[in-house]
């Protein structure tokens, strides 16, 4: 029962930084892929770089970075700002990556035809790019924020007391340590379920509407 | 900000150890959960009921946990059972699920991708069952699933990371430890990524240009 209860406390943590950090990374995403999509060589080349090395090191490193590294006066990040920008910043370079492969996919006729029509960039975005993009980008969308889901396990290391954490607790004070860590991938497979069905449905009913 | 180069090029070399192991824990669990992934790939779609579902629980548990909670359950639970292992080996084991799970994936795509007409082929020379897989089947599917594979390769380097949480001595291990006992805790962590780049950004642009010759052949 005591199980249950460490888990259950844990689980609107790890939803809370899921959700932070997918939010966070999505807006921080954009500039990036403007760089990626930019024709100036310099914007490139550094949303390239900020890309690559914001991938090429792991979760882990970035938030003890921001947790044990930055302090801004006396000023330090709690577990849980460092958690969510760290989680934040590395899904900002795989979305924009995956952004920029869906807008890329949106056939050049749509482009040609609204410049034929005369639309503003803004309508371009808005009205035809842009909603055509998305609907490409959510099966890749959704199964990246499985992946976060699953990388919020890493916030437990700073010590947000997420699922992870609160489990980890449990095993050192009862010393059991199966039972605890089974329930727990449980629980992981049991959030990401409806989240990758949600994803199937969405890719055929979008498919059945996207210009190809 | 002064100080802080110096401090990280005088802290590089002492941590190139730590990175060895996170190597060695890398490759001894791609040289054990690959033949895994080969062996669950076909474990997932045998009519053998039984060994379906026990390749189905290892597969799914495998993808759907996070790598941070297979390594605390080998550390903390395999105590519970009775058996006793070194923390590199019960991460060694751990990662080694990770990988059997997802190259299972990995591979029953490929697999899937190879071309019909080389299944009817190898069927019309006469092949059995047992040598089309070997000599036809497998080896195209691996070849088509050897950049997806990479890209595996790559995360999984970084995943190694998470073993400091079981005291694997490797480099985010070795970057914490000189870090809490010099109070540099800065320079001990952008050492660590700076080795962790070193080795997967490059990476990364291997499986990129095995991607893009692969797209050559198809």
């Amino acid at each position: 029962m005591q199980m249950l209860q460490a888990i259950l406390i844990g689980l609107p943590m790890t939803i809370l930084v899921t959700v932070l950090s997918l939010a966070l990374g999505t807006v921080a995403a954009l500039p990036l892929l403007a760089g990626l999509r930019s024709g100036n060589r310099l914007l490139w080349l550094l949303s390239r770089g900020i890309i690559d090395l914001l991938r090429g090191v792991p979760p882990v490193v970035w938030l003890f970075i921001l947790y044990y590294g930055v302090s801004v006066g006396a000023l330090r990040l709690t577990a849980l700002q460092a958690g969510v920008i760290g989680l934040g910043l590395v899904s900002a370079a795989y979305l924009a990556e995956i952004f920029r492969g869906a807008i890329s996919s949106v056939h050049s006729g749509q482009w040609e035809a609204s410049s034929a029509l005369g639309f503003t960039r803004t309508t371009l975005w808005r009205r035809v790019v842009g909603p055509q993009a998305w609907r490409t980008a959510i099966p890749s969308y959704t199964t990246y924020s499985i992946g976060l889901l699953k990388d919020s396990s890493i916030a437990s290391t700073i010590g947000v007391a997420e699922i992870v954490y609160m489990s980890n607790q449990y095993a050192r004070q009862s010393g059991e340590g199966i039972l605890i860590f089974f329930i727990a991938a449980g629980v992981y497979i049991a959030l990401s379920l409806p989240l990758g069905i949600l994803s199937r449905h969405l890719d055929t009913k979008m498919r059945k509407v996207v210009a190809r | 900000m002064n100080g802080l180069l110096p401090d990280v090029t005088a802290l590089l070399p002492t941590m190139l150890g730590g990175l060895q192991t996170s190597l060695v824990l890398t490759v001894s669990s791609l040289l054990l959960g690959l033949p895994l992934g080969l062996l669950l790939s076909f474990g997932v779609v045998t009519p053998n009921r039984v060994l379906r579902w026990i390749s189905v629980f290892f597969v799914e548990v495998g993808r759907g946990a996070p790598a941070l909670v297979l390594l605390q359950l080998m550390y903390y639970g395999l105590p519970n059972v009775q058996i006793t292992l070194s923390s590199l080996v019960s991460a060694c084991l751990a990662l080694t699920w990770t990988t059997a799970a997802y190259t299972a994936e990995l591979i029953r795509g490929g697999i899937q991708a190879v071309p019909s007409g080389e299944v009817e082929g190898a069927d019309a020379l006469g092949l059995s069952a047992g040598d089309r897989l070997r000599f036809i089947v497998i080896p195209q599917g691996l070849r088509i699933a050897l950049p997806s594979l990479m890209g595996f390769a790559v995360l999984l380097f970084q995943a190694t990371s998470l073993a400091y949480t079981v005291a694997v001595p490797e480099l985010m291990s070795q970057a914490y430890s000189t870090g809490s006992s010099t109070f540099k805790y800065l320079p001990a962590f952008i050492a660590a990524g700076i080795l962790y780049a070193a080795i997967s950004i490059p990476a990364t642009w291997l499986s990129v240009l095995a991607e893009k010759r692969m797209s050559r052949h198809l």
